[in-house]
């Protein structure tokens, strides 16, 4: 199997890694760096666990080539955190009992972070409608929909 | 401590770790010199296994090694065990076939286990299953509950007549009959509880690991109950003392209930690991999912209510055909049975009941507990017949709910199906319900929607369930091979901080955070000073883990109770200390007291004491630490009714819930905000039942169509509302803390719930029945059915 390098940077760090041409980039950063953060929960590009953020659009890095993050800015979960502050968004996760077991978590807040982005203020059928690509079981989706709006509102500054 | 005791709405503990990206899941763990297993599967759904060639697959770079049913039968090891002996009506034990980890020379079902292959990579172990050359002589296959019961079907099992597991029975068909032959009228109804795959979102997972200096197996598995996989695997299956065996199930990412059985992948990465002499990872990709995590549901049932001309119950009839799949996964002969005809008499007072479930086998993945698990099943078939005879009466649907529920004051109530229900109050939380969803302003919500051309409906449906699972002696009774209290033990630490290690264990439900409550307002310790250990069998006393909605109700109460003996023990130490005599001492707010005076010793203080014992009561052992095995004396009765609102496009046939209202008695509560999370999480399930999920096979290849989130439809955030929840407190009477357990009702109550709604939208329409999921497709259908003029009615 073809082995080829990939040099991108990963949470502000620079990394070059040697990987099989067929890596995906959930596995070079789940198996090579070891952010476990990023989770894997289909092989459809569905349930939205593996989001991240390269150069600053979410993601789902299971749909994503290692080789084709070549040069980019990628932000894990792991990445969000200032120090031991949370980011705004995990916080109001964290507040609104946005989460049960965790393991859509990660690709939720990035995503979540996204749509702030592109909508500081999002109404609650706005943030239903972009939540399309992530599947929790757990929550019934009621505390993720609060968890992001007062994300929201605390990214505002409110 | 208002602000972190019982009752308050503490933010989770385990939330920083989840939230910041360290948890440890299963395939987060890599071990040193670690190998990667791929499981091929089979893909038919009935073939003989005439040959199977690995040489070829054995010359891919970097496979280790290829492992078929033939070497694992030659090491003469047993097969994944049965947890539940049921008996048929005529006394026979249900018919019980092997049940291999690797199948030896047939396939039964799509995705059976044929070869483990190990490699140094996951590509290559994928690489190498590629080449595997299994020779198959397909068979027919026996895939629907019809199919299989027909004379001259494909048997799954020789033994099986009729591919028949069990035919049993509960209550009394003689008092039922007669009851019914006095009956006013006669509610029917025929309905299919829908099968459906559990998908919690971490896929499935095992490291097996052996280690030869200590002769010591490690499997770390994704699992709710790691002892119960030790004691499966360990004595049923690979024969592996349990001093050799440590199960870890470290963090888990949701169960569901399909994280209770003991699967063969976890059997066989323990034994491989032993021979390949490294540790094997398996993790399953979401396709192996769809076709190897134990199903739920998949009943076909008729059942007759009879009713006087008051619109009272009198008897109830239910006839059950439930579908087992090929194989007895752990659980799964007691969820159509003790976990579904126990519950027929539903928060009503028939006098009379009597259901018989006959339990079948096709070639489909074998059906076990899932979220509710047997009672969800039962509330749907009361519910629905509950609906049709407020219709056949002509009578409010609230109202005859309200006419039959069992009297606030008849509790202790003995149903006519072995269950007592200790305490409950279904007026209450029926009146919540309507007040909530302000059940008055539906006719004028009604008109709104008929105006904007859409059909408004109403849904009803109350639930109870049997929780708090279980007392170990009634179920010993009903077949259970297992006990199934729980464990727990409370260790204080000299400078008086906390460590809980508990047999429950935590797949989302936030015990860290709950339990860490129940101790820091039992003991008076800052909850930041008490940690709750679980998942670890080197860890943990032995204990039956999470599931049945248990852990608070019988896993909180071995807690309690070990903590009672920590402060009895303290007691004895204060006395001395303050040398006053023990039955003066008082424990409250961390601090014990002489009655009646200002002498007093701190929790901190007795602990130090009880570790540094210079100046300590005779013939006291030192230390603080105390282990309970709490075994409940019943089931907890968990209760309530649910209130929803659908709007119906007639054209399109598509469901919208307009609102969605929950009133539920689940005990005491100790953190609203867990509490309602459960809620809500078991809500979207059900209506992932009601108007979404199905699992489908092809009736005549046994063929899975819905294999993955392209093909089986997952609740996601734009098909639901926010929900509306409360609650109502009627404390269990049996356990310490009057708690009833929250993980389940959600998925209960709310599929009669929905289904009623939908059914109330399109009975002027003429549909008078509708199977879930109430698909776009299938309402669409029915409306256009109930348009064709009837031929002979």
């Amino acid at each position: 199997m073809t082995a080829v390098s990939v040099s991108l940077t990963v949470n502000g760090k620079p990394v070059s890694e040697t990987v099989e041409a067929r890596t995906l980039l959930v596995q070079l950063l789940r198996e090579n760096l070891r952010l476990t953060g990023t989770h894997v929960g289909c092989d459809t590009s569905q349930c939205g666990a593996c989001v991240v953020h390269v150069d600053g659009r979410s993601v789902k890095s299971c749909t994503l080539l290692a080789v084709q993050a070549e040069g980019a800015k990628v932000t894990t979960i792991e990445g969000l955190a200032n120090g031991g502050k949370l980011h705004p968004m995990q916080e109001a996760f964290r507040e609104n009992h946005g989460l049960q077991c965790g393991f859509c978590t990660p690709g939720m807040v990035m995503s979540a972070i996204d749509l702030v982005k592109h909508n500081p203020d999002p109404s609650e059928r706005e943030v239903r409608e972009w939540l399309e690509g992530n599947i929790c079981r757990c929550t019934g989706y009621h505390n993720i929909v609060k968890s992001i709006r007062a994300g929201a509102a605390a990214m505002r500054g409110k | 401590m208002p602000d972190s005791g019982i009752g308050a709405a503490v933010r989770r503990k385990e939330d920083a770790r989840f939230l910041t990206g360290r948890g440890t899941y299963t395939d987060d763990i890599n071990r040193p010199g670690q190998t990667y297993a791929h499981i091929l599967r089979s893909p038919h759904a009935h073939a003989k296994i005439t040959k199977i060639d690995t040489a070829k697959a054995l010359k891919v770079p970097g496979v280790i090694a290829i492992f078929t049913g033939a070497d694992f039968a030659a090491d003469k090891h047993g097969g994944l065990p049965c947890g539940w002996l049921v008996h048929s009506k005529d006394g026979s034990p249900m018919v019980e076939p092997p049940h291999p980890p690797l199948a030896v020379d047939r396939v039964r079902h799509v995705g059976d286990q044929v070869a483990l292959i190990v490699a140094e990579s996951r590509a290559a172990a994928r690489d190498g299953a590629e080449l595997v050359e299994v020779t198959y002589q397909e068979l027919p296959a026996a895939v629907t509950i019809a199919e299989a019961l027909k004379p001259g079907a494909p048997q799954v099992w020789e033994q099986a007549a009729n591919n028949t597991c069990y035919d049993w029975q509960i209550g009394d068909p003689v008092a039922a009959d007669a009851a019914f032959k006095g009956a006013f009228k006669v509610a029917k109804v025929d309905l299919v509880n829908n099968r459906l795959i559990p998908n919690a979102i971490e896929p499935r997972a095992a490291i097996g690991e052996y280690d030869v200096a200590s002769d010591m197996h490690t499997l770390y598995t994704t699992s709710q109950n790691p002892h119960v996989i030790r004691l499966l695997m360990g004595a049923f299956v690979l024969g592996i003392p349990e001093n050799k065996l440590r199960v870890v199930a470290p963090d888990v990412g949701g169960g569901f209930g399909s994280k209770i059985f003991h699967y063969a992948e976890e059997a066989l990465v323990t034994w491989a690991a032993k021979k390949v002499g490294r540790p094997i990872k398996w993790t399953a990709d979401r396709s192996e999912s769809f076709m190897s995590d134990a199903n739920g549901r998949d009943h076909v049932t008729h059942a007759e209510l009879a009713l006087d001309k008051d619109g009272k119950f009198l008897a109830f009839k239910v006839a059950t055909k439930a579908n087992l799949g090929a194989y007895l996964s752990t659980f799964a002969p007691c969820v159509p049975t003790y976990l579904y005809g126990t519950l027929l008499a539903g928060n009503y007072a028939t006098p009379a009941i009597h259901c018989s479930v006959r339990a079948v086998f096709t070639h489909t993945v074998p059906v076990d507990a899932y979220r509710g698990a047997g009672r969800p099943e039962a509330t749907y078939v009361i519910e629905r017949v509950v609906e049709e005879a407020a219709n056949v009466m002509g009578m409010d649907r609230a109202e005859i709910r309200r006419r039959n529920y069992v009297p606030r004051d008849k509790f202790p109530y003995q149903t006519p199906v072995a269950l007592q229900y200790d305490i409950g109050d279904y007026h209450t939380t029926l009146d919540q319900a309507l007040k909530a969803s302000d059940y008055a302003g539906f006719a004028k919500r009604r008109d709104e929607s008929k105006n904007a051309g859409k059909l408004r409906g109403l849904g009803i449906a109350s639930y109870i369930e049997a929780c708090g699972i279980a007392p170990s002696v009634v179920v010993g009774s009903l077949g259970a091979r297992a006990g199934l209290y729980e464990s727990a033990a409370v260790r204080v630490h000299p400078t008086g901080s906390v460590t809980v290690y508990t047999g429950s264990h935590s797949h989302g439900q936030g015990h860290e955070t709950t339990f860490s409550q129940l101790v820091s307002s039992t003991l008076g310790v800052p909850i930041e000073n008490v940690d709750i250990v679980h998942g670890d069998t080197d860890k943990i006393p032995f204990g039956m883990g999470t599931y049945g909605s248990r852990s608070l109700a019988v896993g909180g109460s071995a807690i309690f109770h070990a903590m009672q003996k920590v402060i009895a023990k303290g007691k004895k130490i204060a006395a001395h200390l303050l040398e006053a005599a023990e039955a003066d001492i008082e424990f409250s707010n961390g601090e014990f007291r002489v009655a009646g005076t200002d002498k007093k010793k701190t929790l901190t203080e007795i602990s130090l004491t009880a570790y540094v014992p210079h100046n300590y009561p005779k013939g006291l052992e030192p230390g603080l630490e105390e282990q309970s095995f709490y075994d409940p004396a019943n089931f907890t009765y968990p209760a309530g009714t649910y209130v929803s609102e659908v709007e119906i496009d007639p054209e399109t046939g598509t469901v919208t819930i307009a609102r969605f209202t929950a009133a539920d008695d689940f005990g005491r509560v100790i953190n609203p905000m867990i509490v309602e999370g459960q809620v809500h999480g078991g809500i979207a399930q059900g209506v992932g039942q009601a108007l979404l999920e199905s699992c489908v096979y092809d009736a005549k290849s046994g063929q899975l169509l819905t294999g993955s989130y392209l093909d089986y439809t997952m609740p996601r955030a734009d098909c639901l509302p926010s929900f509306t929840v409360g609650t109502n407190v009627t404390p269990c009477t049996h356990n310490p803390l009057g708690v009833k357990g929250c993980g389940e009702a959600g998925a209960i109550g709310t599929p009669a719930c929905i289904m009623s709604a939908v059914l109330d939208a399109l009975r002027p329409l003429g549909v008078k029945s509708l199977d879930m999921p109430a698909t776009p497709e299938k309402i669409w259908r029915a409306i256009q059915d109930a348009k064709m003029p009837k031929a002979a009615e």
